[in-house]
């Protein structure tokens, strides 16, 4: 029988606010244990939760971006259930009216194929603490550092249909988030999470088949291992005659294996209700209005837009366009130079620069090499000033330097000799002192050009300009 | 309410009631709810749920942190920690 | 001085007639001659009184004292007070220790006032006979051998029995109201959002709002005045002026109509009680107050609807007490389910339990819609009630309670009985509105209290109303038997 995968997402972003969702408590990651909860956030008795104005802001941020219906009025809920990691015994979380409704991503993945995918909802939260399960004497030790830290819970329609597909569409939502700057993305840090709910049914059935959820994902690489596990599983389950048990179930990224989460078997109730300490949040079109106007330009609007405006090929412009900050750095760059010059910054960008931050391990906002200073390096190498491989060694220099890209031509003496009638002079004088290697050419063996290229570089301690020495050889030593 | 329900609802509000009690809740409990089944001598279809009493929307607050390590002085009300965090009997995912 | 209005101790500590140092012992002694028998407090803080009282002396001295300071008062012992603990009347918290003032407490302080002590209560604010408290029940002065109502009992007999002129309490049902009518002092309800909830121990969150007991109208509008007011940190909380309530305190009240809604004076109210009422709206009229009757329709759906949504709320705010982070623990817990079900099983007594168990099912899958929604519109028809009559009257008057205070140990067993004393004071809750109970009279020696039901954020007109009544009469002014003190007088 053929099986169809049915998958959907629900993906928890933190969102980069300086503060807490409902406390002044900061949100940094890796502080000292429970140094980052105060009473609001430890659920003292009396206390009482007031709304982040900056987390409402980027919720709707999120929800413009994907052309979303904005609630003009939500509500906060408590969902009710107790777990050590939970301090007040319910998270405040939005259910019946959440702020993001009836939005869309379109994702591509493999050559070009392109697909719209449903977001049901997002909405925002509070994130629970920490369970640490190394030993305290057969105990298990709490920290809510974490614990009321903005998430914002976006919900994908049962519109994926394999394991790929949810990755290009987890990734695609990832950049998002990243670019619009309201989620730092980190997931070695939990800062962007994923529940997958997975089911198959046979091809062509209309009805989807029981679904199971697998929590926690925090890689592309776990997601996608946990559902190709999972729809494996399900598959073959259903054809040995068995059934699906609705539940929830934990990956074990170590087995690659997902299994059931005994521990939380029993049927929820999680006794939602309005919550009491909250009042509506009402956001006026005004207020929308102003989000819009802060929001950056889209990626793939952007990327369309170095593809149209300056030629860049669509490879290229998918991977400049990837993050916001390199998008930017790009533009910088492209800005003083000219259009023409697209294609050459983007074989440096994702070459040479690329591989420097990789060796240094910095992200590209930390790059040693701003973009102005790669757009005057690039600029005298556009104007032959300098060779590929004298670019390469002032971009060594950059990379240790806050001089300009001239100031280093300028110190270094790294000027590109052009000179024709010098280098004829020199390559005169080679010629006539290696007679052999000229009978050798003649003869046929023209990899000894490459001799007397070597000779001239030589003589100019490489700074002669190739194509000059090449093109003075070939007519030199034609028959 | 029979001592079934009791007991699943007791064990959703994670409370401890002695087996000797449960005949006593469920009669109280039934009670309190025959109190609260007169809600239904009226129609309420079509009339929106009032959650807070007040026309007031919410506000909205900064984003600043102002509050300042205080765990010491936190834990001082906890029944046990260790190296910063609150011990519990051993969680079971 | 035992029945020195507040404003009297102010101008008794500004003229140097005493200092607050000397008012703050003399009522710790009063404290320790008359509690052993009422058993209003929980906690006792000398301490802090002798030093806050120093505190005020020094600004009575320099002359920067405003009409509260150096005047002491106790608060409910659920208002959260930095350093003295806050029990909320339960094993779960007996030994709790806040971080932080409450809101109120910071007001309180700010002005002045000298903190005796913590108050007696039902176990976090539930209950109508202060008989749910982990500390003990607590006497009514009137008649030892009866309650003080509740949940704020402890309050009520304070004042009553003159150990304090004021003591904060907390209304979710009619927790001020009610004990303020079976002592024979004055309680008000704010509108739900005038005083701050910050530092006060949640029960009911859409329900909760904070008062004060004391003896007089005159008193509570120059409490008032301290601890009303916008908070940041209370998302419920309003952003409304707060007027002077003392400038308006002798306001006439001819052209003031005040309504009498025929549900309230129907089955159930005791006939005596329904005569001390009569009498006072003769005194109302005398005042010039022009009467009306009214009705409010859905008055009889305010208890169902109130035991639906104050135990749901409840089941959900108490959640957070699981012996992790503060609070009781149980001993040598199995396993981290027998530490929750355990903790709270001993930390909670038996009326807390029922009502968490009441909320719970109420919020449960298949429940939801029948339960808390209905209970949510039939608010919404209580609602609708008070905003006809309000188009048609300033204030409304009736008993505030059904009954004088009943002996002790004579409800405890029928929860259902218990809550239909509430039965005149749970609607204003559910509305949100402002309320006040005055005394008006005896029944066989116990108080009967009369309610003033007013408009949102119109305080003002009820303190006037009550004070305007209360200078006509003396009700307000008698002792409980055997509370006046010659050492002291």
């Amino acid at each position: 029988m053929q099986w169809e995968t049915v998958i959907g997402l629900e993906i928890h972003a933190q969102l980069a606010t300086r503060s807490k969702i409902f406390s002044g408590s900061a949100t940094t990651y890796g502080a000292p244990p429970n140094t980052q909860a105060d009473a609001i956030d430890l659920g003292l008795p009396g206390v009482l939760p007031v709304l982040n104005a900056e987390a409402v802001r980027m919720a709707v941020c999120l929800g413009l971006a994907i052309q979303a219906d904005i609630a003009p009025r939500c509500v906060f809920a408590r969902k009710n259930y107790f777990y050590p990691d939970l301090p007040k015994g319910y998270q405040i979380s939005q259910y019946e009216q959440p702020i993001v409704s009836n939005g869309r991503l379109e994702i591509e993945w493999d050559e070009g194929q392109r697909k719209t995918i449903g977001i049901t909802r997002a909405h925002l939260e509070e994130d629970a603490g920490k369970s640490l399960h190394e030993d305290f004497h057969g105990l298990t030790g709490i920290d809510l550092n974490r614990a009321g830290t903005p998430l914002l819970e976006i919900v994908s329609e049962p519109d994926l249909r394999s394991a790929r597909e949810a990755i290009a569409y987890m990734k695609q939502l990832h950049q998002l988030v990243r670019y619009l700057g309201i989620s730092d993305g980190n997931m070695q840090e939990g800062s962007f999470r994923c529940d997958a709910n997975v089911s198959v049914r046979p091809s062509g059935q209309t009805r989807f088949g029981t679904r199971t959820e697998i929590k926690n994902l925090n890689s592309f690489r776990f997601v996608e291992q946990a559902i190709d596990f999972e729809v494996e599983r399900q598959i073959s389950v259903l054809e040995s005659g068995g059934s699906i048990i609705q539940e929830t179930r934990l990956f074990d990224p170590a087995r690659g294996e997902t299994r059931s989460m005994r521990g939380k078997e029993e049927a929820h109730d999680y006794r939602y209700f309005p919550d009491p300490d909250l009042l509506p949040v009402v956001l006026d079109a005004a207020f929308i209005e102003a989000v819009r106007e802060r929001l950056p330009e889209l990626p793939d609007i952007r990327r369309q837009r170095f593809i149209s405006e300056h030629g860049l090929s669509p490879a290229d412009a998918t991977q400049l366009t990837a993050q916001r900050a390199w998008a930017d750095y790009y533009e910088t760059v492209i800005q003083s130079l000219d259009a023409r010059a697209a294609k050459l910054i983007a074989n440096w960008m994702l070459g040479e620069l690329a591989a420097l931050l990789n060796r240094c391990d910095l992200e590209i906002s930390a790059s040693p090499i701003s973009s102005e200073q790669l757009a005057g390096l690039l600029r005298r190498l556009q104007d032959g000033t300098l060779s590929g491989n004298l670019a390469k060694e002032v971009f060594e220099a950059l990379s240790h330097s806050d001089d300009d890209a001239d100031s280093i031509i300028e110190q270094r003496g790294l000027q590109q000799v052009s000179d024709t009638a010098a280098i004829e002079q020199a390559l005169d004088a080679i010629l006539a002192a290696h007679p052999e290697q000229v009978e050798q050419y003649r003869a046929g063996k023209t990899k000894v050009k490459g001799f007397f290229v070597g000779q001239v570089m030589k003589a100019f301690k490489g700074k002669a300009n190739p194509q000059t020495i090449n093109a003075l050889l070939d007519r030199k030593l034609s028959p | 309410m029979q001592a079934d329900e009791v007991r699943h609802i007791a064990h959703l509000a994670r409370l401890a009631i002695d087996e000797t009690a449960i005949a006593d809740y469920a009669r109280e409990l039934s009670a309190i709810l025959d109190l609260v089944a007169q809600m239904n001598r009226i129609d309420t279809t079509g009339i929106e749920p009032l959650a807070n009493p007040l026309d007031q929307v919410q506000r909205l607050r900064p984003d600043e942190v102002t509050a300042t390590d205080q765990r010491s002085l936190y834990q001082q009300q906890a029944p046990q920690t260790e190296q910063g965090l609150y011990l519990v009997p051993k969680v079971i995912d | 001085m035992l029945n020195y209005s507040i404003r009297q101790l102010g101008q008794a500590l500004r003229h140097r007639e005493f200092s607050a140092s000397e008012l703050t012992e003399a009522l710790l002694q009063r404290i320790e001659q008359f509690n052993p028998a009422l058993n209003a407090f929980i906690s006792i803080t000398p301490e802090q009184a002798r030093e806050q009282a120093s505190t005020a002396d020094a600004r009575l001295a320099a002359n920067t004292g405003g009409p509260l300071t150096g005047i002491p008062l106790a608060h409910k012992d659920l208002f959260c007070t930095a350093g003295v603990r806050t029990t909320c009347g339960s094993r779960m918290l007996a030994d709790f220790i806040a971080p932080y003032d409450a809101a109120i407490a910071e007001r309180c302080q700010a002005d002045g006032m000298v903190l005796l002590g913590k108050t007696n209560m039902d176990e976090f604010a539930m209950g109508s006979s202060n008989e749910n408290s982990f500390f003990g029940a607590v006497r009514n002065p009137w008649d030892r051998q009866c309650v003080p109502g509740g949940s704020s009992g402890g309050s009520a007999a304070a004042v009553a029995a003159r150990l304090v002129p004021v003591a904060t309490g907390t209304d979710t049902g009619g927790s001020i109201r009610q004990p303020a009518a079976f002592t024979g002092v004055t309680g008000l309800k704010p509108t739900y959002g005038r005083v701050s909830r910050w530092g006060m121990v949640a029960f009911a969150s859409s329900l909760d709002q904070g008062g004060m007991l004391a003896r007089s109208a005159e008193d509570c509008a120059l409490v008032l005045q301290a601890i009303a007011g916008f908070d940041a940190r209370d998302s419920t909380s309003a952003q409304h002026a707060v007027p002077d309530y003392s400038a308006t305190l002798d306001d006439d009240l001819h052209g003031l109509t005040i309504g009498l809604p025929k549900e309230y004076f129907s089955t159930g109210l005791d006939s005596d009680i329904e005569q001390r009422i009569q009498e006072a709206i003769d005194e109302y009229r005398k005042l010039g107050a022009d009467f009306r009757e009214i009705s409010l329709p859905s008055s009889a759906l305010a208890i169902p609807a109130y035991y639906v949504v104050a135990p749901a709320e409840a089941s959900s705010n108490l959640a957070r007490y699981d012996g992790v982070r503060y609070g009781y623990r149980c001993e040598h817990p199995r396993d981290l389910l027998d530490m929750y079900t355990r903790s709270r099983g001993e930390g909670f007594g038996t009326e807390v339990k029922r009502r968490i168990m009441i909320g719970t099912y109420a919020l449960s899958a298949g429940y939801f819609d029948a339960y808390y929604l209905k209970a949510q519109q039939i608010r919404r028809l209580i609602r609708e009630d008070f905003q006809n009559a309000f188009q048609e009257v300033d204030v409304i008057l009736g008993p505030t309670t059904p009954t004088t205070a009943f002996a002790l140990d004579t409800q405890t067993d029928d929860p259902v009985t218990m809550y239909l004393n509430d039965i005149y004071t749970v609607a204003v809750n559910l509305a949100g509105l402002p309320a006040l109970s005055h005394p008006v009279g005896f029944v066989a020696q116990r108080p009967v209290g009369l309610q003033l039901i007013g408009n949102y954020f119109n305080e003002g007109r009820l303190l006037n109303s009550a004070h305007r009544y209360q200078q006509v009469t003396d009700w307000h002014q008698h002792l409980p038997p055997g509370c006046a003190d010659s050492v002291h007088q």
